[in-house]
């Protein structure tokens, strides 16, 4: 298995506080890996430098194979330029907490817009393309809509369809139902779970355990801006540090 | 329940109306007796009305007021450019073209535009000849008609009132939808022209709507640079015809009625970029839950 993420020594820090203390995770090519762990782990933080929302301070982080928004030029590293940095961005989609739609535009024009406006696609067949994506989140029918007419699973599941519209190798998640009411969380897990199956490189970050258990391959346990603990779920779940779970499922 | 309640049922059918309001009705009675003073002054006063009625729809009148339109279109389509363009420099990431915005809205915000408008028209004091030397050069004298000098003068200056506008509504964009934007691989220019300013046009179409009335009025500045607008043909006519006052009136009509324009013409843009930017209305039921909660 080729690697899709592979993180050594990867340290950030906001200010005084060091956020990332020197994180090691390898991710490989079709991977479903859960990123869980008390909050201000550092979860959020490692899912944003992962496609550059965020700056790493040290360490050697490559995803889909290139260092991550640096190149590496006579022994050293020069952060990328915009167009650059741009350009890696579409190996990598993102699902943000709060959906983070863009609230001017139809549910399909958000799905339209990154395969029209970042790969120039042909509009008619991106439309095609995205009527297709929003079928397949169970969406066919809002196409014409705005993300403020949608309840909050529908914008999450919107959100999906415009991160897969653009077809990235590693689909990042960071908790995408924790803004969701209870009702509306399974129909975002579910697509989730469909997703998995297909064989997408997933990193989720979540507080839903029982779907970490269930869908991901492997779990990684973030404490204090380290993985403190990785393994194979559900053995994960199981076997490793019960209490420590247990103590953040609260 | 007290005795004199009347019995349940009985209220059945019962005509509604509005509570007892006297302060309004006092308040009426002020404003409508304060109405029909002015109105008896302005009667009454020495004022011609003929001479109002002749002069409304005068060549000369006419002409000054189309003269008051252009400037006003030109100087607020300069002054939205260089607005703009002040913005996003002044967002820039680099602190040169920061400071070039910064420095151009210090500059002409603080100086006042009577002055701006003199510095404009005399500019050929300081730079005698303009264009590039032994190639396409003019004398300034002859360049800088009154037209220009207004219109470089109320626009440059309008930019930096317009920069902070177009600054402010930038600002108060949706900082998870630019991240979004970028996420999907947008570069800068892309996500300021797709996600970032299309949302910010709804934000500051109320301001620049009244920067455009503002402008409207006070264009009458470039009369002191010899620039025929109206309040400018107003006082040359009542210079010859002595009836300043209904000269005046002619001119506050023909700005009342251009300004009860732009307002529905503003109220129009405002509610087609509501409609485009995700029909707020229908989301007010998510804030009433929130309310609610
Ligand atoms: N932009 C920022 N500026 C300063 N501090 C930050 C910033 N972003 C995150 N932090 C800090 O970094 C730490 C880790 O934050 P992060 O959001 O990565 O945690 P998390 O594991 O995602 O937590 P949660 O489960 O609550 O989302 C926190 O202490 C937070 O306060
Ligand atoms: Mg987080």
């Amino acid at each position: 298995m080729t690697a899709a993420i592979r993180a050594r020594g990867i340290r950030k820090s906001f200010g005084p506080v060091e956020v990332l203390r020197g994180i090691d995770l390898d991710v490989a090519e079709g991977e479903v890996l859960g990123l869980i762990g008390p909050s201000g782990s550092g979860k959020s933080t490692l899912l944003r430098c992962l496609n550059s929302l965020d700056d790493i301070d040290d360490g050697d982080l490559r995803v889909n194979g290139e260092i991550v928004g640096h190149v590496w030029e006579k022994g050293r590293l020069r952060r990328m330029d915009d167009r650059r940095l741009a350009e890696q961005r579409r190996g990598t989609g993102m699902v943000f907490q709060r959906f983070n739609l863009f609230a001017h535009m139809t549910v399909l024009e958000n799905v339209v817009c990154g395969p029209v406006r970042v790969l120039g696609r042909d509009r008619r067949a991106a439309c095609e393309a995205g009527r297709a994506h929003l079928a397949r989140v169970g969406l066919a029918d809002f196409c014409e809509r705005y993300p403020a007419e949608l309840s909050g699973g529908q914008q999450q599941r919107v959100a999906i369809a415009r991160a897969i519209a653009m077809d990235p190798k590693i689909l990042l998640f960071d908790e995408p139902t924790s803004a969701l009411d209870p009702e509306l969380v399974d129909e975002v897990l579910t697509t989730m779970r469909d997703l998995a199956v297909q064989g997408r490189t997933m990193v989720v970050v979540t507080h839903e355990l029982a779907f970490a258990r269930d869908v991901c391959d492997r779990i990684a346990f973030l404490d204090g801006g380290r993985v403190v603990e990785t393994g194979p779920a559900p053995a994960f779940f199981a076997v490793i540090s019960p209490h420590r779970v247990v103590q953040f499922d609260c | 329940m007290t005795a004199a309640d009347p019995t349940l049922e009985s209220l059945i059918g019962v005509p509604r109306s509005e509570p007892m309001r006297v302060g309004r009705i006092v308040v009426g009675v002020a404003v409508a007796t304060l109405v029909v003073f002015m109105v008896r002054a302005f009667a009454l006063g020495e004022i011609e009305w003929s001479w109002v009625a002749r002069y409304l729809t005068a060549y000369a009148i006419l002409v000054g007021f189309a003269n008051t339109l252009i400037m006003t279109a030109g100087a607020m389509a300069l002054g939205i450019a260089l607005g703009l363009a002040a913005a996003l420099m002044g967002l820039s990431e680099d602190p040169t073209t920061r400071a070039v915005a910064k420095g151009y809205v210090w500059f002409f915000r603080g100086i006042p535009i009577y002055l701006q408008l003199l510095l404009w028209f005399n500019l050929a004091l300081v730079f005698p000849t303009l264009g590039i030397p032994g190639l396409a050069e003019v004398r300034t004298v002859d360049a800088m008609t009154p037209f220009l000098a207004a219109l470089l003068g109320l626009g440059v200056c309008q930019g930096a009132y317009t920069a902070e506008v177009i600054r402010a509504g930038i600002l108060s964009g949706d900082v998870g939808q630019i991240e979004a934007a970028r996420a999907v691989g947008m570069r800068r220019g892309q996500v300021m022209r797709h996600i970032v300013l299309p949302q910010t046009l709804r934000i500051i179409a109320p301001p620049i709507g009244n920067e455009v009335i503002g402008m409207l009025k006070h264009s009458s500045i470039a009369a002191v640079i010899g620039y025929q607008e109206v309040m400018h043909t107003a006082s040359m006519l009542h210079f010859v015809n002595n009836r300043v006052i209904e000269m005046l009136i002619v001119c506050s009509i023909w700005y009342l009625v251009t300004v009860t324009l732009l307002t529905i013409g503003q109220s129009l843009v405002e509610r087609r970029l509501g409609r485009s930017l995700g029909r707020r209305t229908a989301a007010a039921p998510v804030a009433e839950e929130g309310a609610g909660a």
